[in-house]
């Protein structure tokens, strides 16, 4: 890519912490959300969702509906195309149900009406004749042979015959002869986990407004982290083009993954279409948690072998991801990442993709990695603990490094694992005493982070100002990091640039808001963007000059000439050259469009001290200390935001939150009262420890850091309360009925 | 259901509205006056995003009946600032970066001032306890408790 | 749904009779707009009854305090007398919901929800608390714990509603405490819970004792015998052991979302026991 990676330059603004672009709007209440807009004339949208977990739908009679108060359309599955595409066809049908509602709360049909009442009042009209089907929640029991097939025809060609067809992929990983290495080990564990699926818990439930008229021309504005992928979506499953179709993203209230698919945007569109005026819908927090996408379940085994003296001489994964009623790809990274950060000779992982009654998985922070290194993190501590040998140590002596065969195949370039394990064990943290009924647990964490299709484009104003303008929705002061990037990139101040988020319309197509990409992958195109810029006002300025292009060169934020030839000029500034763009060949842009790669993997360190209440199973978090190489921290703030909110995310998963169905295949938690995300008073201060070791495939070494941080909690929880409690869990929510029960035999 | 005539004070000034006697405080200042500061995360009484001031109280206004507030003064995030002005906590919550995704930070505000208003110095335990029922996805709420600290520093002249 | 602000609680009564449909109390609001929005209820009338003569105070009286059934619990936590009268009902109160939840919801709608994990209730049946209500027929006043039938049922009868909890004088040498088990610290509803009041006399023996427990049956409930068994102790381990096997003997949980039947019996135990313990303390006996 012809980067200019001089990793040791001195940074101006990056690496500050300015304010945020949008920060007066959101403490003020301005700032708009999905639901937060009307349109004129507007109608308020309400889906019927299926109370069965697995039932054929028969019929459906939506005359009475149709005729009540204040309705001006219902729709059903039949008013949604069916793409012959199967990924868009799974969008289709998950939206609306066709001949069978797969799962409880699966939208079955939808009304719009003039107003929200009317609305709630009509969906109880729609008659839905089901004949209810055997169910299957479980990954276990999804799996076995004579299980209630969720979806038949789905099984991919490398599951082997005699399976369940509701097991639909198999990934394998490693290298290296495992007998051998198991041969060579002196202390062998070999465990069972299961983990509970959890939810990204994002406060804002998803929202849309959305038009589309008979001619195919439409408008949808909604709360996503990716407005291009809304736009892709709907024009399949509405049977538009997308060019007729304007995506405009919203300010989006938390996502974490759960916002990178489309659930209500297309259903509000076919209301539009039907109806002829502009639908609102706007979902409950009991549909958010019924209908959108938790993360999977689990079911794993992990076997490692270690010598005395803790060198790991093999290990064996086996992992067994459900992830709702239709195939998902989520096991491949968690197959991938479990043995990520250790340095093995002999390593195999297996992943089995299995669908069950359940919504569809949608990613959530780092997807598939958080459990298989729960299950690894796990045994390699138990192993520590049986040989008596210090976690961190071991895991230095173990740890991945620049040269490193990864078990998932890539030989690692710079990676900053050491780094953070000798951050973390020089803390005081790690030497700080502990008291009675306290453990003390560390885990480490691996994403690969990504990169994927980018645009650009930076305006210079004729006031010396600077547009930003860029495709991807800005979950966590992403726009402020990219102001910072295009600031110091131009050399002008960061109060001078202007970063906004385009709709799909305005702006080439862009990935989604995932993979922890926007900070590099946005970064790295602004820069090169700003680098075009500066190009073109290094022609302009030689223009002025009346000299040849190469005898003027960019140096401090201005033009200067490069050299005594090019005679004797003031440096100009950007301001000075686009205050007079116009006559020396019109307005200055840059842009740039790539699809970016070098991404650079991110490993973290997480420590933790637990406290359990030996008679009730409570378990308090006493400490916790976040270690994480970010390569280069733009903004030093939203680096730490989001190695503390991904800690706490991490907490919830290990102590608290769950999917628990009951016996009827119906969720008996959809509401923050049952679905127990932590609160202020569960936590003490996240303390953060930022690492820099420069990723090489971006300008400044920038790593992705929002994704990592979620993947050590699970383990590094798991181990200190087992070592508190003084019996190994192997089994995530540790809720206390759980925890109290293993304690007490 | 027929509608009912309310009149309240809002953020200080005389507000007049019609709503249903079913209808929540909350949906009234989103859908009817276009108060949409206010969020909705759950409209339970699980997640504080859509706190508000009822004379001089923080509650969830999705768990007040429009038609009760008659009457009532009601102070929203919209009421916060004084012109371009910020309050001390909504300036310090941007330099603190104490929000992420900003959807729960109207309603964390709105019950901080008050715990403020309460207990101008209270400890870390104190604002955690107080802002238990203002859920946070994104921050941890680490730099949230900070930012209460700061801003509670300054404006005890501290 | 018709909405009613009644100007006296007799035509309140009267209101809440006449109406054949669906009829709800509106105080704090905290439970009945939840199964509003949840679709769980569709009341036909909805009477608000906070602005009516002493729904709203806390009142000296005979030595104890009169509590208006609109009384927000947060109020509650303010009253510094009845703080130090009965810590245990006001710590109790303190724990629905959060502090928003706190600025609205009632110990008088807790007890009518009538949710055997009501946090409020055990402490008002340990401390003899005396529900008034106010009815076509009249007044009445009945005993806390006799309200809750089951759950989600009271005794109330048509038309009749609280107008205030009257908690008794305390004597001397007394304390009660109520502490409940939830898996986070804040924001859930009690998967076990109990408290306890207690008297001593001048050498810290246990004279009189109460303990009831909540979430562990259908009812909170009173459980004599645990009471009986520290009776004549100063609350050493073996009373202490009779007391929570007495607690676990009277448990009959069920198995649900929030806990299970073992993990509920035993955690009802240990928290009566240390209970207990912040009791005898707050009596003024030495641990």
């Amino acid at each position: 890519m012809g980067l200019d990676n001089s990793a040791k330059r001195d940074f101006k603004i990056v690496g500050t912490r300015v304010g945020r672009p949008d920060g007066i709007d959101k403490v003020t209440g301005k700032a708009t959300y999905g639901a937060d807009i009307s349109a004129p004339g507007m109608l308020f949208g309400r889906i019927l969702r299926s109370p069965h977990a697995h039932a054929r739908i028969v019929s459906i009679d939506t005359s009475e509906a149709e005729k009540a108060e204040g309705v001006k359309a219902v729709v059903t599955g039949a008013d949604l195309a069916m793409p012959e595409d199967e990924y868009f066809a799974d969008v289709s049908v998950n939206c609306l149900a066709r001949d069978k509602a797969l799962y409880d709360g699966h939208a079955v049909a939808a009304v719009a009406a003039t107003s929200k009442a009317a609305a709630k009042a009509a969906i109880r009209l729609i008659r839905v004749e089901y004949e209810v089907l055997p169910h299957v929640t479980d990954v276990d029991e999804a799996m076995k042979p004579d299980a209630p097939i969720v979806q038949e025809g789905r099984a991919l060609e490398n599951v082997p015959a005699g399976m369940s067809q509701n097991v639909t992929s198999h990934f394998e990983f490693g290298h290296g002869d495992l007998d051998a290495g198991f041969a060579k080990a002196d202390k062998i564990v070999e465990r069972s986990f299961k983990t509970a699926a959890t939810h990204q818990g994002y406060i804002e439930p998803q929202a849309c407004l959305a038009t589309l008229g008979g001619d195919g021309r439409g408008e949808v504005w909604c709360c996503t982290q990716g407005q291009y992928m809304v736009r892709t979506k709907c024009a399949h499953v509405l049977g538009i083009e997308a060019s007729q179709l304007k995506v405009t993203s919203s300010e989006i209230g938390g996502g974490f993954g759960g916002k990178t698919s489309t659930f209500i945007e297309p259903v509000a569109l076919a209301l539009s279409r039907k109806s002829g005026k502009p639908v609102k819908i706007v979902m409950t927090r009991d549909e958010v948690l019924r209908a959108t996408g938790p993360t999977i379940s689990t079911s794993m085994d992990v076997k490692i072998g270690m010598t005395n003296d803790g060198r790991i001489t093999a290990g064996k994964a086996v992992l067994r991801y459900q992830g709702g009623a239709y195939p998902n790809g989520t096991v491949e990274f968690g197959a991938q990442a479990a043995f990520a950060a250790y340095d093995l000779d002999a390593v195999q992982t297996l992943g089995w993709n299995v669908m069950t009654n359940r919504p569809k998985e949608i990613p959530y922070r780092a997807p598939g990695a958080p459990t298989a290194i729960y299950a690894v993190e796990s045994v390699v501590d138990e192993l520590c603990q049986e040989l008596s040998l210090d976690p961190l140590d071991v895991r230095l002596m173990n740890a991945a490094r620049k040269g490193t065969l990864s078990a998932y195949g890539p030989t690692f370039n710079e990676i900053g694992l050491v780094a953070t394990l000798e951050a973390a064990k020089d803390h005081p943290h790690y030497k700080a005493p502990l008291g009675e009924n306290q453990g003390r647990g560390l885990s480490c964490g691996f994403w690969f982070n990504f990169g994927g299709n980018t645009c650009v484009s930076l305006n210079l104003n004729d006031d010396g100002t600077v547009g930003v303008v860029e495709g991807n929705p800005d979950i966590g002061g992403s726009r402020a990091s990219i102001s910072m990037m295009a600031a110091e990139e131009l050399g002008v101040p960061y109060d001078k640039v202007r970063t906004v988020i385009a709709d799909t319309s305005a702006l080439g197509f862009n990935d989604i808001t995932d993979g922890s990409r926007v900070t590099f992958a946005v970064g790295l195109a602004t820069i090169e963007a700003a680098r075009a810029a500066i190009k073109e006002m290094c022609r302009r300025a030689a223009k002025i000059w009346d000299v040849d292009e190469d005898a003027v060169r960019w140096e401090d934020g201005a033009v200067v000439p490069a050299g005594p030839n090019a005679g004797k000029h003031d440096p100009m500034t950007l301001a000075e050259i686009a205050a007079v763009a116009g006559s020396t060949g019109g307005p200055i842009a840059g842009h740039h469009e790539v699809n970016a790669d070098g991404a650079g993997v991110s490993f973290g360190v997480h420590l933790v001290d637990t406290e359990v209440d030996p008679e009730t199973g409570y378990t308090k978090i006493l400490r916790y200390t976040v270690f994480q190489d970010a390569g280069k921290a733009v903004h030093p703030d939203y680096v730490e935001g989001q190695m503390q909110g991904g800690a706490v995310q991490g907490i919830g998963w290990a102590l608290n939150e769950e999917y628990i169905y009951g016996e009827d295949g119906r969720l008996q938690n959809p509401g923050f009262l049952d679905y127990r995300v932590p609160v202020a008073s569960d936590l003490p201060n996240i303390e953060t420890v930022i690492l820099e070791i420069p990723n090489p495939g971006h300008p400044y070494g920038v790593r992705g850091v929002g994704e990592t941080p979620i993947v050590p909690p699970l383990a590094a929880i798991s181990n200190a309360v087992s070592r508190a409690a003084g019996v190994r869990m192997a089994e995530l929510p540790m809720s206390p009925p759980r925890l109290l029960k293993a304690m007490q035999g | 259901m027929k509608n009912i005539q309310v009149e309240t004070t809002i953020n200080g000034d005389a507000t007049e509205f019609l709503c249903a006697p079913d209808e929540s405080l909350l949906d009234v200042l989103r859908d009817r006056l276009g108060l949409t500061g206010a969020k909705e995360g759950c409209g339970t009484g699980d997640c504080g995003a859509c706190s508000v001031t009822l004379n001089g109280e923080v509650v969830c206004s999705c768990l007040v009946l429009g038609v009760e507030t008659q009457g009532a003064e009601i102070g929203t995030i919209e009421g916060m600032a004084n012109g371009e002005t910020l309050h001390p906590l909504q300036r310090v919550f941007i330099e603190e970066a104490a929000l992420q995704c900003g959807i729960c930070t109207p309603g964390i505000l709105v019950a901080a001032k008050s715990l403020l208003e309460k207990n101008p110095d209270p400890t870390d335990t104190e604002i955690r306890y107080w802002l238990a029922g203002n859920l946070c996805r994104c921050t941890g709420y680490d730099k949230i408790i900070k930012a209460v600290q700061v801003a509670a520093a300054e404006m005890r002249g501290a | 749904m018709k909405y009613v602000k009644p100007d006296s609680f007799d035509a309140a009564a009267q209101l809440l009779r006449d109406e054949q449909g669906i009829a709800r109390i509106l105080s704090g609001g905290t439970d009945v707009l939840v199964m509003l929005k949840a679709e769980m209820v569709e009341p036909d009338l909805m009477v608000d009854l906070k602005h009516l003569p002493g729904m709203q105070d806390i009142v000296a009286e005979n030595g104890g305090f009169r509590i208006g059934a609109a009384v927000p619990t947060a109020r509650m936590g303010e009253h510094a007398a009845l703080v130090a009268m009965w810590p245990g009902v006001v710590e109790g109160a303190e724990l629905i919901g959060s502090t928003q939840v706190q600025n609205r919801a009632t110990m008088a709608g807790n007890l009518c929800t009538g949710s055997p994990a009501a946090d409020s209730v055990p402490a008002m049946v340990t401390a003899g608390a005396v529900a008034r209500l106010h009815g076509p027929d009249g007044v009445r006043d009945v005993p806390v714990g006799d309200i809750p039938t089951g759950p989600g049922k009271n005794i109330l009868a048509k038309g009749e509603f609280i107008t205030s909890i009257y908690l008794p004088a305390r004597p001397e040498r007394a304390g009660d405490a109520y502490l409940r088990f939830i898996p986070r610290t804040e924001m859930d509803i009690a998967v076990s819970s109990a408290a306890v009041s207690l008297v001593l006399d001048d050498a810290g023996v246990v004279t009189d004792a109460n303990v009831a427990i909540g979430a562990v049956a259908p009812t909170v409930r009173l459980v004599a015998d645990a009471g009986a068994a520290i009776i004549g102790s100063k609350l050493d381990d073996d009373a202490v052991a009779k007391m929570v096997a007495a607690v676990e003997a009277a448990c009959s949980p069920i198995n649900d979302k929030r806990g299970t039947i073992a993990f509920r019996t035993t955690t009802a135990g240990v928290l009566a026991k240390r209970a207990a313990h912040i009791a005898y303390i707050r009596a003024g006996g030495q641990s």
